[in-house]
């Protein structure tokens, strides 16, 4: 089914391509809404169920409508007058071509030797719940610690400050 | 025979030889204490030096007795001590000492002379305030010459003889302070000086010749008949013998010290210094030390002579001191005729008497010589010493012009004078210089050569008289011209002329023919007492002929100047008869001016081409020099300034700069910093991949 | 099925179009986007190679993948904030503006 692969990729690929490409901000928070979106398929093709459907209600469900609530909040929505790259963008696209080049490179040389597919694993949801709870309890209580941490840490620095306090 | 360096005397020297040393040690000894005496200690310092010359005195005669009754005895005195001062290798460079009827004679006149002198110049160097250094001046030269006179080695008689005439320097130019006398004593020591360049040549040669430094040395001396027939073998350039060029080249050191014909302007101009300097040194002693030098040497210079029936013969040296001597005689005389300074008549006169003793040695030998040489010294100390009171009586007055009439004022000046004249003329009979000029007269009459040498001299004797007249008849006789009033002189200085008028009468008796005691004395050979020999035809006819030349001499001078008093603006008579003559003769016949013209010329213009060598070679030489390395330097500066420390600067500059490059990195933007991690991930990550694909 | 070289080069390219994205832009909530973006490459690399790897059925691949997306989400969540006060501070968003950490 190398069709449904190509489709979904140029999908995802597409996606990320416009959010990094379009100008307005909004536009390009909801490109890379369709980028996860794209990559939540990508998830599901690959017999992920769980992690696409976290995937969706993570990032498209929080991350995105985050970065959008943060595009409104620092009237991100007006396009600036200087442009959106910077002065030396073709550095930054170089970097990152020679990145893209090196793994590239390395997955296409090792391409004889990665394994191929085996069966479908039997993942049901029952033993996920069991491997969260025993076998990875110990990340899943730091995950937990980490999220409170984030949350009070976050909203600690995104308020609003009283009047009088030192500038930092 | 070298002994070794302490000193061991001979087996055959007496006592008094060996403590012949003493004589001239004490004078020098006594100098030496008196150097570093205070100016005030005058008494102390003219007893110090008359004291040591006093014993030196009584050892000298002590030493002549010796040798007088070695002599009577029947048996030749010659005692000689010899040492090695120091040794080079092989070769001992010997000095020593000799007592024989020469160095005895020598001794007594050198040191009774000299006593008298000292004694004088108590008196007549009273009233000057260097009177200490005077006296340490008289004894150093007193010790200088008795070393001359007793040397046996012709080293030690250089070393002496350069002392004499370091010491006539210093004592010419006692009155430092006149430029006159300071220029006299350097004109005295450069003259001898070249004498002394010839004397020097000729000791290295007879070293180099015989190997030995000393006169006699049981066989061995250059006196000796071994040298003296080595060196005749050899022969030298210009037909001439060994023998006869070192013979030759001693004789002008002896004319440069004696004041013979080229080298004898420095003698009238060493009148610059105090009479008794005048009186001791250039009268008495040191003049005599040439010719007690040819004395010495006389084997050397008349080896190889042929003789002629009974006159001694004649080799080229004594031929050359003949001429010399006799050319001098006649010379000196004539100049001395148209002096107008009592002290330069006397030195030309000196010069005249002692070209008659070179002549005298180069007819006669030894005996003849210096037996005129023995009462020279005596009558020309007397005379000097008298002209020495008269410029004292007279207040320092030196032209005979200005003086006259003194006969009266100064009564035992004028007989003492009086008596050295007439013995300086050769009056016959009383007084000794008609006995030694006279047989000087006899030896030349009868040179086999040639009479020549004998009409000069007769010249110059009636020239002596005629001048002699002159000056007493100036300075004694007539009326009184100078200023100020005349008066005798103090007893210090009037007794040592009565002793010495004494002796230049009596000293006659020891050289008569009837008795000749002094030619036997020194010839080692017995003297008979012959009353008869008065009455030979010749020497009655040199008798005659000295009667002549005396009257003749004595009446001129008399006829021209006689009782008159000329004052001192008038020309002088003989300058009235023959004014061409007169000018030449005061002009001293314009020697002077010729040295000056020739070799004093030649000297200023050698120096100024030396100088401008010194200063246009070598001074451009050192300043390209200097200027090459003060160029080197700019270099080095230049390197290390530009170079060195601009490299330096520079590279410190670079680095500061880089600092400010690689500062831009930290542009505070976090996009930046990104991609530096970004690429630095990338190579990180292919290192990896590379490596790990080995 | 596909080969898992396509899925990782697949990852490698959103990958790269995330850090050019996050490197050339000049906004800082477009720079939190190609980290997300990045984060997201990662966690497909993840799953692939779970899928692909041998004992699939001890979901190591997976449980990473979660908790790289809660984490993921935590991270996000500072950030915006973070961009949020600076903007309240600088005024702009504009990265090229905010360089007062210049040394």
């Amino acid at each position: 089914m190398g069709f449904i692969f190509y489709l979904i990729s140029a999908f995802a690929v597409g996606g990320a391509l416009a959010a990094v490409l379009l100008k307005n901000l909004v536009h390009a928070a909801l490109a890379v809404t369709i980028a996860f979106l794209g990559m939540a398929l990508m998830f599901l093709c690959l017999d992920a169920q769980f992690a696409g459907f976290a995937q969706i209600l993570v990032y498209v469900g929080a991350v995105a409508i985050l970065v959008v609530f943060a595009i409104l909040l620092t009237k991100g929505s007006e396009v600036p007058i200087e442009g959106v790259f910077s002065k030396s963008w073709f550095a930054g696209l170089a970097i990152a071509a020679g990145v893209f080049a090196l793994l590239a490179w390395a997955v296409l040389r090792s391409a004889g030797s990665l394994p191929d597919a085996a069966a479908a694993p039997e993942v049901t949801v029952k033993d996920i719940g069991n491997a969260l709870m025993s076998r990875y309890v110990l990340p899943l209580e730091i995950v937990a610690v980490l999220l409170t941490a984030a949350l009070l840490g976050a909203v600690i620095i995104a308020m609003h400050e009283k009047e009088g306090a030192k500038q930092g | 025979m070298q002994e070794a360096i302490a000193f061991t005397p001979q087996i055959d020297a007496s006592s008094i030889a060996r403590w012949l040393w003493l004589i001239p040690a004490l004078p020098i000894v006594a100098a030496g204490v008196i150097a570093i005496l205070k100016q005030p200690r005058r008494k102390l310092a003219s007893s110090l030096a008359i004291g040591s010359l006093g014993i030196s005195l009584l050892i000298s005669v002590a030493a002549f007795a010796h040798v007088l009754s070695g002599w009577s005895h029947g048996h030749a005195v010659r005692e000689t001590v010899n040492f090695s001062w120091l040794t080079v290798g092989t070769q001992a460079v010997e000095l020593g000492w000799i007592l024989d009827p020469l160095s005895a004679l020598m001794l007594v006149m050198v040191t009774f002379v000299g006593l008298l002198i000292f004694i004088y110049s108590t008196g007549y160097m009273e009233q000057d305030e260097n009177y200490t250094r005077f006296f340490c001046f008289l004894a150093l030269f007193a010790g200088a010459m008795l070393g001359v006179v007793i040397s046996n080695s012709i080293l030690l008689l250089f070393m002496c003889w350069e002392l004499v005439g370091l010491t006539s320097y210093l004592l010419i130019g006692f009155w430092y302070q006149r430029p006159s006398a300071a220029a006299a004593a350097r004109k005295a020591f450069l003259t001898t000086r070249v004498g002394d360049i010839f004397f020097l040549l000729g000791i290295v040669w007879l070293f180099a010749q015989t190997g030995t430094l000393l006169f006699y040395d049981h066989g061995a001396g250059s006196m000796e008949p071994l040298a003296l027939g080595g060196l005749l073998v050899h022969q030298s350039h210009w037909g001439l013998t060994a023998a006869g060029a070192i013979g030759l080249l001693i004789f002008a050191g002896a004319a440069g010290k004696s004041g013979q014909l080229p080298l004898h302007v420095w003698l009238p101009d060493a009148m610059e210094g105090p009479t008794p300097v005048s009186a001791l040194i250039h009268a008495a002693t040191m003049v005599a030390a040439g010719v007690y030098l040819i004395a010495r040497v006389y084997p050397l210079m008349s080896a190889g002579a042929i003789t002629h029936g009974e006159a001694p013969g004649t080799t080229t040296a004594l031929m050359v001191v003949t001429w010399v001597g006799a050319s001098t005689a006649v010379f000196a005389a004539l100049i001395a005729v148209a002096q107008n300074d009592i002290k330069r008549i006397l030195a030309y006169s000196t010069v005249s008497q002692l070209g008659y003793m070179m002549a005298g040695l180069g007819v006669g030998g030894v005996a003849v010589g210096m037996f005129h040489l023995i009462t020279h010294a005596f009558f020309k100390a007397l005379l000097f010493m008298g002209a020495g009171s008269v410029i004292h009586g007279a207040h320092e007055e030196q032209d005979v012009r200005r003086m006259g009439g003194l006969r009266k004022y100064m009564p035992v000046t004028f007989v003492t004078y009086a008596v050295g004249m007439l013995a300086l003329c050769g009056v016959p009979i009383f007084f000794s210089g008609f006995w030694s000029k006279d047989s000087i007269l006899e030896s030349a009459h009868g040179w086999p050569l040639s009479r020549m040498p004998y009409y000069m001299l007769v010249f110059g004797a009636v020239l002596t008289a005629f001048y002699m007249t002159r000056q007493v008849s100036y300075v004694f006789l007539g009326e009184y011209r100078g200023h100020g009033h005349a008066h005798e002189s103090p007893r210090a200085m009037t007794m040592p002329l009565a002793i010495l008028a004494f002796f230049a009468v009596m000293l006659g008796a020891i050289g008569t023919p009837a008795w000749p005691w002094f030619r036997a004395f020194l010839g080692n050979h017995a003297a008979e007492v012959n009353p008869h020999a008065f009455a030979e035809p010749a020497w009655l006819m040199l008798l005659l002929t000295s009667c002549v030349i005396v009257v003749v001499g004595l009446g001129l001078g008399w006829w021209l100047y006689g009782n008159k008093s000329p004052r001192a603006e008038e020309p002088d008579a003989l300058e009235k008869a023959m004014p061409p003559v007169w000018t030449v003769l005061a002009n001293r016949l314009y020697i002077d001016e010729l040295y000056g013209a020739t070799v004093i010329a030649f000297y200023y213009w050698w120096a100024k081409v030396a100088d401008w060598i010194d200063r246009e070679v070598w001074g451009d030489l050192v300043a390209t020099i200097t200027a090459i390395f003060k160029g080197w330097a700019r270099l080095n500066r230049f390197l290390d300034a530009t170079m060195v420390d601009g490299a330096f600067d520079k590279g410190c500059e670079e680095i500061y700069n880089g600092g400010g490059v690689l500062a831009r990195i930290q542009n505070g933007r976090g996009q930046i910093y990104l991609r530096l991690l970004a690429v630095a991930v990338v190579i990180l990550a292919a290192v990896l991949i590379w490596s790990g694909r080995r | 099925m596909t080969p898992l070289s396509a899925y990782l080069v697949v990852a490698a390219l959103i990958f790269a179009i995330g850090l050019a994205g996050a490197l050339t832009r000049r906004n800082a909530i477009l720079v939190l986007i190609g980290i997300e973006l990045m984060l997201n490459a990662a966690n497909l690399n993840l799953i692939a190679f779970w899928r692909y790897g041998p004992h699939p059925e001890l979901l190591s691949g997976m449980m990473f993948a979660i908790f790289s997306i809660a984490v993921a989400a935590a991270e996000a969540a500072v950030g915006l904030g973070l961009v949020i006060s600076i903007y309240r501070h600088a005024k702009t968003t504009d990265l090229e503006q905010t360089n007062r950490m210049k040394g």
